[in-house]
């Protein structure tokens, strides 16, 4: 059986799955619509976080980016999971005895403030949407070479499913599928990265791969690795970072931002008792780690099988490069999507890749006749998907893949449209606008709400601002910046009033957002940036993806002093703090 | 009351002590051994690398996992010595 009908029946076969589920578990009231009714075990909800969690970002992205940026690209290791500490042991378990249905409820109770729970809602919506938008340049490259078409039709085919996929059912129906999601897409990741690390290390694991002999050469892996990268002029792989300040701020913005996400705090309110909302954090990343424990060995095995795919033999030998007419058939498929772009400058008929950026090769580069890097796009996206194929597995694990990445986007997709939805309908229809609204009238504006957000996210996802792990960290920064300090000061310090809070999450999201958009464009917007989004033109060389943590900082301290100036919040909020504190006597989730 | 009121205390002010213990472990292994003391770390080896690149690609996740099962096992037992778990 051709490739083609082989992803075709296996990617069939997995949505049949997950619509089945969606069906059978559909959600009736509005409270199973949001949280499921609270009747998930730990280990099942530590599932549906995991899929609900890694998304096209830590699917389809991440490894990318770790090939090519090799040590830098840790601090999405690091900062992707690190979250999921403070999540456990500063969030969790207080909103789960808070017991209420979302994050904006919390802020407004909390400080006893209307104001405080709409600026909520705006951060949440700024924050989730802006994932969104990340999510669907994944969702464009995983259609567009399932489909076999270029990048804008394969978005506008995702975005359609993803809505229809959405907006069928809720919290419930999105538990279980995402559980079936989980499944298909830790085999899809796992699978491949076990082969690719047999065959250059020998090794079982690609966690131990990673730090093995690489059996061709007899060297270890990670140093042969170096010594290719580098005889090609790129920067040595294992390199140490040359932004240090960058890579701490941008790793944490990262973890707190984690710790400030709408749609994976919401997922702590659908477990049945404090105590469960601490394991859930605990099993959430249990399942997470072996995905993110595979991915750099992903990345640094793509990236040697991409380079010795393409530098063939001896480097400056006239046959030491691939035949571009000898191409193989993966490379063939992804110059279908225009992700992948080859050039032949110097009109030889082989393929040179090399860095032509780095001046001390480029006397070695033209002594051998070469032009220029003739790769002339390679987007790094692409690069788990076609990792299999490059190490020329068969076919039916490249169609698993397939899956899997279709499984990472959607499932996220699904979840983040949902946390948009709730805020929408449930913290500013209902409680805002109108508050006597008919339970079918707040489902018909949630459903609204998702469509609106989704139309946006998959324009501004044609021309995204950056590759899909690193939209996505943006998201992340946002959220760093305005959530996670509000909400850790409420349960944290009870001297924080209403004014501190609203005027610290003001700050937090507005210095954030200016900065990313002096760098990348007014409300993402190609060509409106105000700055060069390069290195000398940063603050103190921090990137707009690093942020964040600036912004939570800001946040904090705004918050702090802001309150520390104004009045006491009244004795009744005292006793709520009081309360969520301890775990007796969380009971099931009340609606108000 | 007021007797609950300070057992109260007692149990927060035990839960804010693990939390800073966790807290310090999770900086360490990310952004100490990870990040900032790469260079100092850059002459124990492992596996064609050094100690630093295998914290920040494999080792923080490993830590994390460790500390999020051992804050969870013990607050539930803060929980029940305080006689404040679900009953």
């Amino acid at each position: 059986m051709d490739l083609k009908t082989l992803t075709y029946i296996v990617v069939g076969a997995s949505f049949a799955l997950y619509i089945g589920i969606a069906i059978w578990a559909r959600a009736g009231s509005t409270s199973e619509f949001y949280a499921a009714g609270r009747g998930v075990h730990p280990v099942m909800n530590g599932m549906a976080t995991a899929a609900d969690w890694m998304s096209a970002a830590s699917f389809i992205s991440m490894a990318g980016l770790i090939a090519f940026q090799g040590y830098d690209a840790s601090l999405f290791l690091m900062g992707w999971t690190g979250g999921y500490v403070l999540l456990a042991m500063l969030l969790a378990p207080y909103l789960r005895k808070f017991g209420k249905f979302t994050v904006p409820e919390f802020i407004g109770d909390r400080f006893y403030s209307q104001t405080a729970r709409i600026v909520a809602v705006i951060c949440l919506i700024v924050a989730s949407i802006t994932y969104v938008i990340g999510q669907m340049k994944g969702v464009g490259v995983a259609f567009s070479r399932f489909l076999e078409v270029d990048t804008t039709t394969g978005l506008l085919v995702g975005t359609g499913i993803v809505f229809v996929y959405a907006v069928l059912g809720g919290m419930k129906g999105i538990t279980y599928t995402q559980v079936a999601q989980y499944i298909v897409l830790i085999f899809a990741y796992t699978i491949p990265a076990i082969f690719i690390s047999m065959n250059l290390t020998g090794s079982f694991l690609p966690q131990i791969g990673l730090f093995s002999e690489h059996t061709a050469s007899g060297v270890p892996l990670l140093m042969k690795l170096d010594q290719v990268v580098t005889d090609l002029g790129f920067k040595q792989y294992t390199a140490y970072t040359s932004n240090t300040l960058n890579m701490f701020l941008y790793t944490l913005s990262l973890m707190i931002g984690t710790a400030g996400l709408p749609h994976v705090i919401i997922r702590f309110f659908t477990v049945p008792k404090v105590a469960d909302a601490r394991w859930s954090a605990g099993w959430a990343l249990v399942f997470i780690a072996i995905l993110y424990t595979t991915a750099p060995s992903v990345g640094a095995m793509a990236r040697m099988n991409l380079m010795q795919t393409i530098q063939t033999g001896e480097i400056g030998a006239p046959d030491g490069n691939l035949e571009y007419e000898a191409r193989p058939q993966w490379f063939k498929s992804w110059e279908t999507t225009g992700l992948l772009k080859f050039e032949d400058k110097n009109g030889d008929g082989r393929i040179q890749y090399y860095n032509d950026k780095n001046t001390d090769f480029a006397a070695k580069a033209e002594s051998f006749g070469w032009k220029g890097n003739e790769m002339v796009t390679v987007d790094n996206d692409i690069m788990v998907l076609a990792n299999p194929e490059i190490a020329g597995l068969p076919n039916w694990v490249i169609a698993l893949v397939a899956a899997g990445g279709l499984a990472a986007a959607l499932s996220t997709a699904a979840g983040l449209l949902m946390a948009i939805a709730s805020a929408v309908s449930h913290d500013l229809v209902k409680s805002v606008f109108n508050p006597n609204i008919s339970e079918k009238g707040e489902l018909l504006a949630a459903r609204l709400s998702m469509a609106v957000a989704i139309a946006i996210a998959a324009y501004l996802g044609l021309n995204p601002p950056g590759f899909a792990a690193q939209v996505v960290a943006l998201a992340f920064g946002l959220a760093a910046a305005s959530i996670f300090p509000a909400i850790m000061l409420g349960i944290f310090v009870k001297r924080i009033n209403s004014a501190g809070a609203i005027l610290g999450m003001l700050a937090g999201i507005t210095i954030t957002l200016l900065y990313i958009f002096t760098y990348k464009g007014w409300f993402f917007v190609p060509g409106t940036e105000m700055l060069a989004n390069k290195r000398e033109n940063w603050f103190l060389g921090i990137s707009p993806e690093a942020f964040g943590a600036v912004g939570a900082l800001i946040n904090f301290i705004v918050a702090y002093v802001v309150s520390m100036v104004t009045k006491a919040p009244p004795a009744h909020i005292q006793e709520l703090v009081e309360s969520i504190r301890v775990p007796r006597g969380a009971g099931a989730a009340v609606d108000h | 009351m007021s007797e609950q009121n300070s057992s109260g205390e007692q149990y927060w002010k035990a839960n804010m002590a693990l939390i800073r213990l966790c807290l310090i472990i999770w900086a360490v292994a990310s952004f100490g051994l990870g990040i900032l003391l790469r260079p100092m770390l850059s002459g124990v080896k492992i596996g064609g690398t050094d100690i630093g690149f295998w914290f920040a690609q494999q080792g923080s996740i490993y830590v994390f996992l460790i500390l999020i099962f051992f804050y969870a096992i013990r607050m539930n037992a803060l929980d029940k010595k305080f006689g404040v778990d679900e009953e």
